[in-house]
């Protein structure tokens, strides 16, 4: 049987994050049972979660996690990464064993640093150093997979049901501002843990329950550009469309979310008789990146550093809520995972298709 | 001479029973095939005049008509057919280069039937195009390698012109001279009703049809035939012609028959005289002089208008395109080797070129890999005959198609391939008088406007199928495609799965 990257395989998911917008921080046992409700929505073949502000004492530096298949594997990717990185700590993530979770890759945490004189040579900012190092180290390194590589925050995922994931990775003694959460429902076996979301390139992660029918499309258009969907998964395309979007193109959120979630012409059309500039953004922005649109069901959690962003599909063709209560924002795929994590959530509201939602954590508070 | 006789190709078959000596086949006939016989008070035909176009069996009102291929036939041959012993006889007669009209008809695969079109099923909803909206609409032109801001952040929405499509399909070239008067009335208007473009192939632009510009893409071809400021910004884009799909590499030949009256106006050419378009630009002899042409004909329009340049799948079209997406035009369009025309050389037109299918997946593939295939639009010609090779080709990388046979053949056309004759019984491909008089504008263009509206309604429910909701989320989709029957090389070259996989 193929291994996930040498197949597509669809899934449908559940999804689910909360954040503070005051930067309090929260450990991760609320958002491992907010999951627990919405068990069904997965099948034990995936689950996973982001955490920001999780490593306030490495703050500067990147933070990568991965998966070994064997030691050979590592030695090979830390000789590598030594090539254009300082590595100022590298240790095995911690994990608890049971009996929900097997076949458990080598997992290890780095943190590290670009060497400026790589930076200045190769003419490129820090990010695209770490962007171009892990595509190369995803798509040639033998049993090596980087699955989280920002600043200051991780990705902790594995082949599992969510809340089994959770306790795996011990997620009650990180704490974080904002977490967001994944489980999985493909409707295939995943060879191995790379393919469980969140999927994450520099601090942007998603959360992603859908299956996207624009995919090769959004695939074929992100290659151009250097990007390489080794897994060939929904979320790793988007994933990298939002970096693309906006770390490249420097778009703005609600930019972004009109590229790939963008209103009907007809909406446009309506939009130009009372506020023609905006129309005519819209429009220049569909005739810009039609190739990013990105069609059939999806409901995402786009995670970075001091926020979120939920989106629907612009037809609204998957359940996704969000409320709040005091500092707290509140999304999920079902109210029933709010309602676990904040039984007296307020203000529930289902987002209409294509109508970001963006969350922003306040000024200096992350 | 005894040795040169061909056995008339058709046989006319009249019950008697039925015809009633109206006459109408006769006058119906513009190859004089009917005629008749007030002695025996009969018709009679002389059917190696026939050449198949079916006008008489359409307007015979009691159907006493049929056209039937001709039994008579040589020894059996698998290797010498009748058509190579025939052009034999024609050769070793005349001495001359043989002519047809239309597409290759030989027997080369046609990979539209090899490739099939997925749908969704369980994991993600099909759309319902009747209930939900269903956005078809195509943009073709240069986009941006990277976003600008004002001084205040907003965009800078300034673009590159794009020509706008309600539809991804839009007409090829077809000059005013190889076809007729109302025919481009009919492709004009039509354009105009269903918002897409027609283009003028290179005679010019017949005075009336200014009015139409907004719907009209202007050609400039070798023999820059009609082509003058005014000309250059009456269209909506203008298209530099450097081959087409049925006759790579050769130039063009309009008979002096052919040019009369407005035809001879239009062109600038003195009437009776052929038209001839050489085989390349003179002034063009290598990427950089194209290069040249294009600024020259921005220059000529205030860099208003997108420009296109159309040539022939030649085998290495991938590398061909890369240059012309980086000699400063907007919009490519490739021409496979199924295109038509209304009179080539028949050994060149059945062996030379390729599949538009294969040539479309090589440019997109190779125009991606140069990371470059933002800055052109493609669009793919050469025998388009349905809105399942339309589905097809916009998955495989096209953004656009354009179509004529189909065009044709909905104004009436019965694709008999004589277009060489100017003697089109449907008034099409002929400058005759009495015979464009059949062919009404008025019905020309509501047919082409049927056949658009009918295709578009069956791109909608094909991408509701699949779960698209928008044209360009089609677009390079290959995943959408799998092949059937294909060898691993031909999938390789599609750049899709074969079924089941």
């Amino acid at each position: 049987m193929k291994k996930e990257g040498q197949i597509r395989i669809p899934s449908g998911c559940a999804i689910s994050a909360v954040i503070s917008k005051e930067g309090r921080r929260m450990t991760g046992e609320k958002i491992i049972e907010s999951m627990i409700p919405m068990h069904d929505r997965s099948n034990g073949l995936g689950g996973g979660f982001a955490a920001y502000g999780i490593y306030p004492e490495h703050a500067d530096l990147f933070a990568f996690h991965l998966f070994f298949e064997d030691e050979e594997a590592r030695h090979t990717f830390e000789k590598l990464l030594k090539e254009s990185f300082e590595i100022y700590d590298a240790e095995a993530i911690p994990i608890r064993i049971i009996e929900e979770i097997t076949d458990i890759p080598l997992i290890w945490r780095y943190f590290a640093a670009p060497l400026p004189s790589v930076l200045r040579r190769q003419q490129l900012d820090e990010k695209e150093l770490v962007v171009r190092t892990v595509t190369r180290v995803n798509s040639t390194l033998r049993g090596t997979h980087i699955f989280s590589c920002g600043k200051n925050m991780g990705a902790f995922k594995a082949v599992g049901y969510p809340e089994d994931v959770g306790r795996f990775y011990r997620l009650e003694e990180y704490e974080a501002y904002s977490w967001t959460a994944h489980g999985r429902y493909p409707t295939n076996t995943p060879g191995w843990w790379g393919g469980a979301h969140p999927f994450a390139l520099l601090d942007y992660s998603v959360v992603h329950n859908g299956e996207i029918s624009s995919y090769d499309t959004n695939r074929r258009y992100m290659e151009m550009f250097g990007y390489r969907c080794n897994l060939q998964t929904d979320t790793e395309v988007i994933t990298y469309m939002a970096d693309y979007l906006l770390r490249r193109e420097g778009l703005s959120l609600r930019e972004t979310a009109s590229v790939i979630a963008a209103p009907f012409w007809s909406t446009i059309d309506k939009l130009a008789e009372k506020d023609s500039q905006q129309a005519e953004q819209l429009t220049y922005l569909r005739k810009v990146y039609p190739s990013l649109l990105i069609t059939g069901p999806f409901s995402i959690i786009l995670g970075f550093t001091g926020g979120l962003m939920a989106l629907n599909d612009r037809l609204k063709l998957r359940s996704m809520v969000v409320a709040s209560k005091d500092d707290k924002v509140f999304i999920a795929s079902e109210e029933s995972a709010i309602r676990v994590m904040e039984p007296n959530a307020e203000n529930v509201y289902a987002p209409m298709g294509g109508e970001p939602i963006i969350i922003h954590v306040k000024e200096g508070a992350y | 001479m005894a040795i040169d006789y061909i056995f008339p190709t058709y046989e006319v078959v009249r019950d008697p029973n039925r015809c009633t000596v109206c006459r109408i086949c006769e006058t119906q006939c513009s190859h004089q095939v009917h005629r008749y016989d007030a002695g025996s008070g009969q018709m009679l035909c002389d059917e190696a005049r026939c050449v198949d176009c079916l006008r008489c069996v359409s307007f015979c009102p009691t159907h006493a008509l049929k056209i039937k291929k001709n039994d008579c036939a040589f020894r059996q041959n698998a290797n010498w057919s009748q058509k190579s012993i025939e052009e034999i006889y024609k050769q070793a007669s005349s001495s001359g280069v043989l002519l047809s009209s239309m597409g290759n008809p030989q027997a080369y695969p046609v990979y539209w039937d090899k490739i099939l079109i997925n749908a969704s099923q369980v994991t993600n909803p099909s759309i319902d195009p009747l209930r939900e909206p269903m956005e078809t609409k195509v943009f073709l032109g240069k986009k941006p390698s990277s976003i600008q801001r004002n001084p205040d952040g907003s965009l800078c929405t300034s673009l590159a012109p794009q020509l706008t499509l309600s539809m991804p399909v839009l007409f090829s070239a077809m000059s005013y001279g190889s076809i007729s008067y109302p025919a481009h009335a009919s492709l004009a208007r039509a354009a105009q009703v269903m918002g897409t473009y027609y283009n003028t192939g290179e005679g010019g632009l017949h005075e009336d049809f200014y009015g139409y510009g907004e719907n009209t893409i202007v050609q400039v071809a070798s023999g820059r035939f009609g082509v003058h400021t005014k000309y250059l910004n009456a269209g909506a884009a203008i298209e530099v012609k450097m081959g087409q799909g049925a006759k790579p590499g050769i130039g063009g030949h309009l008979p002096g028959m052919k040019i009369v009256g407005d035809v001879a106006k239009t062109r600038m050419v003195p009437e009776g005289s052929d038209a001839i378009s050489p085989a390349p630009h003179h002034d063009i002899y290598s990427i950089e002089d194209l290069r040249q042409l294009v600024f020259s004909l921005k220059e000529a329009t205030q860099y208003q208008k997108p420009i296109i340049v159309k040539v022939a799948a030649v085998h290495n079209i991938a590398a061909i395109a890369s240059g012309i997406a980086r000699s400063g035009a907007d919009i490519i369009a490739i021409d496979g080797f199924r295109g038509g025309t209304g009179a080539a050389p028949t050994r060149i037109r059945d062996n030379v070129g390729i599949p538009i299918e294969l040539a479309l997946a090589a440019v997109d593939q190779r125009l991606r890999d140069e990371g470059i295939r933002n800055r052109v639009s493609i669009i793919a010609g050469g025998s388009i005959r349905s809105s399942a090779d339309v589905i097809k080709a916009v998955a495989l990388g096209a953004d656009a198609c354009c179509i004529a046979t189909a065009a044709l053949l909905a104004m009436g056309c019965h694709l008999c391939r004589t277009c060489q004759s100017g003697s089109c019984s449907w008034g099409i491909a002929t400058q005759r008088p009495e015979l464009t008089a059949r062919l009404d504008p008025q019905i020309g263009a509501q047919r082409l406007v049927s056949l658009l509206t009918a295709w578009q309604h069956e791109i909608k429910e094909f991408m509701g199928g699949m779960g698209i909701n928008s044209i360009e989320a089609l677009c390079g989709n290959r995943a959408m495609l799998r092949g059937i029957g294909l060898t691993q090389k031909e999938l390789d070259i599609l750049g899709i799965l074969h079924a089941g996989e």
